[in-house]
């Protein structure tokens, strides 16, 4: 509690925004001891940022953007990135897993949202202290919102995945990606009026990004991303290798599939979408 | 965007006739010759379409745009108390022995007025509610004419897709529209179409086609060849910004599809009660291809979907009623779907 006091003082003290000081905390204040116990947490440190719009479009694709605000070194850098969602039936809406093969800790990403809520991004540095960056969202319904436009289209390419990737590749320097899953991402909040049951929440877990041996990216996750979960991420090649990608879902299936980089000439484009290589049921 | 509206052919209803304006889009002078008849025929209309029987303050005008045909023409606002969720057009198809409703509104009490203006027009009972699409406003008036002789005929994918959103817009009804949108029911397909299917109202035969995944996953268009009028529900916009529930590219190739019609008119699903055709499609087209061409260019760029909806088909703002409140999502719908290209 004490904290808290200080840190509203503070924050009255140094004129964070207005939004920022008054919308409803409650929830998180029970959230933050069950995630992060007593840990202090340090707001608007300076050590990450997070871009969301104060009034989203669709409540069930509200672009986000989080990333540590400082460079990347082997001697201080973000390891973790929680994203936290106060209002929505899973607060908890990911795990960010950082090395230094990732090279900037830096995720955009399209979450829905279900009530005007804070969206919070909680960076654990790898000295182990907790830094966050706050916005409030207006947005409802994300959760809930009917599924998909097209759900035969949906199922024909359940688990296909696409990168995107900026290029030329500079080696030995963060270079940004883009990850598309094409998974429906059901909520289990939606309802099938004949059956009147739930549709039953499904939707990917996990998503791990490997530059050759090396970890980029570990995404713990649920439905709180959009339909067909977007994640741009950083990554550092220390020359050509293989960019390799691995998704599970909540029924316990697998894809996986790499990209060769730079992309040679007698394979497939980086970018074009492609069969999962490995769909395991 | 005035110029594409057709006027009320007077003279080949009061003679039961299928003639055609071919007057360039703008002319009026068509019609001046029959000016006089055409104020005796609109008093006649109106003295027998009355004041709604419940005595709403807004009620349900049925506008005369072919021998047999009649539209209501919905607002371009959100769904409420004053339009009782009826933001779309809704069409009334007169056979020798049935009638046909393409679209039903967008509550029961809208369904209700619409059945009491309808039977001060016809005795004829009602045979087919051919719903277009899901979208609420289309839909949501077909408990008025549920019963042992009408069937509701759909797309072959709408019953999932009511299935699917039923509750939410129930929901949603419940908040815009407030009380009255009081036993208001999801009824779904009972005649289901896949491909093509004539319906036959006596004397005059309809023809039904489901098409691939455009506006939605699930559009319908109907077609009466006696007067030549397409009803494009949702596929076709005027005046109102077109939503993209569906598919862009898919919309896109639809309307390639449809432009092959040999209508002189259209029914769109917003917008005037009739409109030339195909001079109807050429707004809509033109915010489509500029959705795709611009979207397109921000993912060449590498660019993101709030980047987008800050300048793609920006142009487009100032020609389309709803602009602000619709292009937003069309943006992020057209992004999600070509980044996959």
């Amino acid at each position: 509690m004490r904290v808290a006091v200080t840190t509203f003082l503070l924050a009255m003290a140094v004129g964070i925004p207005a939004w920022g000081a008054t919308e409803d905390e409650s929830r998180w204040h029970d959230l933050r001891e069950s995630l992060f116990g007593d840990r202090q947490i340090h707001e608007e440190s300076g050590v990450v940022s997070l871009e969301a719009p104060y009034r989203a479009h669709d409540a069930a694709l509200v672009p986000i953007t989080f990333e540590a605000a400082f460079p990347q070194t082997n001697e201080r850098y973000v390891k973790t990135i929680t994203l936290i969602v106060d209002e929505n039936p899973l607060p908890m809406a990911g795990q960010f897993h950082f090395t230094e093969a990732s090279g900037w800790a830096a995720i955009s990403t399209r979450i829905r949202v279900n009530a005007y809520t804070h969206v919070r991004a909680v960076a654990e540095t790898n000295d182990g202290e907790l830094h966050m960056a706050k916005r409030y969202v207006k947005a409802s319904g994300g959760c809930s919102a009917p599924a998909g436009k097209d759900p035969e289209a949906a199922l024909a390419s359940l688990g296909k995945m696409k990168l995107r990737r900026s290029d030329p590749v500079l080696w030995g320097e963060p270079n940004s990606a883009q990850l598309l899953v094409s998974h429906p991402n059901h909520t289990g909040m939606q309802m099938d009026q004949v059956t009147r049951h739930y549709v039953l929440a499904y939707f990917v877990d996990s998503i791990e990004v490997r530059y050759g041996d090396l970890p980029v990216l570990a995404v713990e996750s649920n439905f709180s991303l959009s339909e067909n979960p977007a994640v741009r991420f950083h990554y550092v090649p220390d020359g050509p290798g293989e960019l390799s990608v691995r998704v599970t879902d909540s029924d316990g299936a697998m894809f996986a599939r790499a990209w060769s980089v730079p992309a040679s000439v007698a394979t497939a484009p980086v970018g074009e979408e492609a069969a999962p290589v490995n769909p395991v049921q | 965007m005035h110029n594409l509206v057709e006027e009320p052919e007077i003279r080949d209803m009061l003679h039961g006739m299928a003639r055609e304006s071919t007057g360039s889009p703008g002319s009026r002078t068509v019609l001046r010759v029959q000016a006089m008849t055409a104020w005796l025929w609109l008093a006649a209309v109106g003295a027998v379409l009355g004041p709604s029987p419940t005595g709403a303050a807004d009620a349900i005008q049925l506008k005369p745009v072919a021998q047999g045909i009649y539209v209501y023409t919905g607002p371009h606002t959100d769904a409420s108390d004053s339009n009782l969720g009826a933001v779309g057009n809704v069409a009334i198809v007169l056979g020798e022995q049935t009638v046909a409703l393409i679209d039903s509104g967008g509550s029961l009490e809208f369904g209700l007025q619409l059945r009491a203006a309808l039977e001060e027009i016809t005795d004829l009972p009602v045979s087919h509610v051919i719903n277009t699409h899901v979208h609420p406003d289309h839909l949501l008036g077909n408990g008025a004419f549920a019963g042992p002789t009408v069937e509701f005929v759909g797309h072959r994918r709408l019953g999932a897709a009511l299935a699917a959103r039923a509750e939410f817009y129930l929901e949603a009804g419940t908040r815009n529209v407030g009380p009255k949108f009081a036993g208001t029911k999801a009824i779904g397909p009972t005649l289901e179409v896949a491909d093509s299917m004539h319906i036959n109202l006596g004397g005059r035969v309809l023809k039904v086609t489901a098409h691939a995944t455009a506006h939605t996953d699930n559009d319908l268009t109907v077609y009466d060849r006696r007067t030549r009028t397409l009803f494009a529900g949702d596929l076709v916009f005027v005046e109102r910004l077109p939503i993209v529930d569906g598919s862009l590219k898919g919309w896109l190739a639809v309307m390639d599809d449809l432009r092959a019609v040999p209508a002189v008119r259209v029914v769109p699903g917003h917008g005037p009660a009739s409109v030339r055709w195909p001079s109807a499609l050429h707004a809509q087209e033109r915010y489509l291809q500029a959705l795709l061409r611009d979207v397109r260019i921000e993912i060449a760029a590498g660019g993101t979907i709030e980047n987008a909806i800050g300048w793609v088909a920006s142009e487009e703002r100032s020609k389309w009623v709803r602009f602000d409140e619709d292009h937003p999502r069309n943006v992020t719908a057209s992004f999600t779907e070509l980044e996959w290209e």
